[in-house]
């Protein structure tokens, strides 16, 4: 109705001068920029437990964004904020955070965690985490360069089944040990 | 114009005689203006964000901060210094130099004495600006007329430390030096105010330092409002689970008037409540500069503005941010002044462009500490109304957490981690 009476109003010119009739739709970076106060100035975080968003898979957010609104994946925030926003909203701020360059984090990682991870990637998550991690199969999320202590809340949550592990990636953490997975945690992180 | 007159005498008085409202031709102009340029005044959670947001989108356009001090302390987790999980204010101060160095922001350090809306000049105690567009996120000043006894003297007795800074470090020292099994008194003042839960929260953090280190005191707090304003449920839920012998919450309990001489508050005349120490969080207005440039509404607190661009709807080319502003159901809360910049600046550019407006997009995210590893969030998405030209919470992303969490305390951390950074970077 609101949009009836808004378009009827534009179309003979009731509005012509108000504010309201000469306001666009909110763009990608409007829509995006409000998150920027916990992800960072385009989406590069600067606090260890919160996730980067800056040249993340428009993908992979569009699926943890559906997921937060759906209460399917485990959230404190975000499973609130995402149901303030329609699907079309979502897909542009998820495309506006894909298009920010990759944020390179300075956080302390061990240097043999690193290269052992670095071993282990290719043949354990190399088919979907492409590229070192810096880019992501379908919906796989990015990992380079994401702070460590978010990624290890992330793997803990799989682990204790809250977050559901893709199939796929569920069939090959299964045979590795805990110090497997965070060696490769710490390689993903040091992806710059 | 609406002016004070305890604000016009401050206005006058903080210019030396020399930079008086309508005499704005006498002082020198600190730097001249060329091309098109805003002028920001504040250099809080909004004043920052919108002076580097304008830059980020529009490199040709001059931007000016103006802030009295050289650096800024977080309102947000202050309350945490005072419950003794932060050994000092540095992790919660911000310096304006990078904001320079990075987007080439002119960040000037004084005073504003003045705003003459029709000349578009500002006044400051080092001279006067020109400007195209204003932003004032100015924060909030005190109702002290409605507080008998409560000047600057009673305040370095009992402290507000409703701004961050030394008033905070007061309040802790007190808290510190205070003999265990004294109370502690916190009076909270009707909303609307600056940060919703923030009495709240500082009843929680204050409870938690003296159930550590002051057996026997307890908490009183004193609050004018009918109800706990802002996550009720959950601050009872930590209370009674932290906090039960400590905490003495008492509803509709409006002080009126302090005695610094008795260490007592006044509830309307009716009833004195002693304390050892006493936290006094004055009614709230929008900053003084605010009203001295008769930026402030009908309820003569707070200023009105246009919920696209946060232009005043009394002064054209004036935007106000931040606390001092009407922004509909958003809090006044420091994610809300950081979210309000980014409106406000993206339709700064885009009207000082000759472009077309954008519709708003904000969000509020704000967190509690209710324990030291125990947090509580309230979120909301928001959006103009269109029919009612005001600004609502988007349905369903308005709430509060579901009980208390650890989680919750860490993402608390790099909340805080990621806002001071954007402002600051």
């Amino acid at each position: 109705m609101m949009m009836k009476w808004r378009g009827w109003a534009l179309a003979t010119g009731v509005l012509a001068t108000s504010a309201l009739a000469q306001a666009a739709p909110p763009s990608a970076a409007m829509l995006s920029n409000a998150c920027a106060g916990c992800h960072g100035t385009n989406g590069g975080s600067a606090g260890p437990s919160m996730p980067s968003l800056a040249s993340q898979s428009k993908e992979a957010i569009v699926e943890a964004m559906k997921k937060f609104k759906s209460g399917e994946r485990p959230a404190t925030v975000m499973s609130r904020l995402a149901k303030g926003y329609s699907d079309a909203e979502i897909t542009a701020m998820a495309e506006f955070f894909s298009k920010q360059k990759l944020h390179a984090t300075s956080q302390t990682l061990d240097k043999a965690k690193i290269a052992k991870g670095a071993s282990l990637q290719d043949s354990n998550c190399g088919r979907c985490h492409i590229e070192d991690g810096k880019e992501g199969k379908d919906d796989t999320p990015v990992m380079a360069s994401q702070w460590l202590p978010y990624l290890q809340m992330q793997m803990a949550e799989y682990q204790s089944g809250k977050r559901k592990m893709p199939e796929k990636m569920a069939e090959k953490v299964k045979p590795l040990s805990g110090d497997d997975l965070e060696a490769l945690l710490h390689f993903y992180a040091s992806v710059k | 114009m609406t002016l004070d007159r305890r604000s016009f005498l401050k206005l006058v008085g903080a210019g030396a005689g020399a930079v008086g409202l309508p005499l704005i031709g006498q002082a020198a102009e600190l730097m001249p203006k060329s091309g098109k340029r805003v002028v920001v005044v504040g250099g809080g959670y909004g004043g920052t964000i919108a002076a580097k947001y304008v830059r980020m989108m529009d490199k040709s356009i001059e931007v000016v901060l103006i802030e009295r001090n050289d650096h800024f302390v977080s309102c947000p987790f202050s309350n945490l210094y005072l419950g003794g999980l932060l050994p000092d204010l540095n992790t919660l101060t911000i310096k304006y130099d990078k904001l320079a160095a990075n987007h080439g922001v002119k960040v000037v350090q004084a005073e504003v004495t003045g705003i003459d809306p029709a000349a578009k000049v500002v006044t400051t105690s080092k001279g006067t600006l020109s400007y195209d567009r204003l932003v004032l996120s100015p924060g909030i000043d005190f109702r002290l007329d409605e507080m008998k006894g409560y000047d600057d003297a009673a305040m370095e007795v009992m402290p507000h430390a409703w701004k961050a800074g030394p008033q905070t470090v007061l309040l802790r020292k007190q808290l510190e030096a205070m003999k265990p099994g004294g109370n502690v008194v916190i009076s909270i003042p009707l909303a609307p105010f600056r940060c919703p839960p923030g009495p709240y929260e500082r009843a929680s953090m204050v409870a938690m330092y003296l159930k550590q280190h002051k057996p026997g005191s307890k908490v009183i707090v004193l609050d004018a409002n009918p109800d706990i304003v802002s996550k009720k449920g959950l601050f009872l839920k930590g209370w009674k689970k932290h906090y039960d012998a400590i905490i003495d919450y008492r509803p509709a309990k409006k002080v009126t008037e302090v005695d610094t001489g008795k260490m007592a508050v006044m509830i309307e005349g009716l009833e004195e409540v002693q304390g050892a120490v006493i936290n006094v969080i004055p009614p709230q207005k929008a900053g003084h500069i605010a009203h001295a440039a008769g930026l402030v509404g009908a309820d003569k607190k707070w200023c009105p503005v246009n919920p696209t661009t946060f232009e005043s709807t009394l002064h054209k080319d004036i935007h106000v941010i931040g606390d001092s502003s009407i922004a509909g159901a958003m809090p006044k809360s420091g994610y809300s002044a950081n979210s309000e910049a980014k409106v406000c600046a993206t339709n700064i550019v885009a009207l000082m462009n000759g472009k077309e407006v954008t519709e708003m997009s904000a969000i509020n995210t704000c967190y509690s500490f209710l324990s030291a590893k125990e947090a509580v969030s309230v979120t909301g998405v928001y959006k103009v109304n269109a029919e009612k030209q005001a600004i609502e919470g988007v349905a369903g992303s308005v709430a509060v957490s579901p009980d208390l969490s650890e989680v919750e305390a860490i993402y608390a951390e790099s909340w805080l981690r990621n806002i001071l950074t954007e402002m600051s970077t």
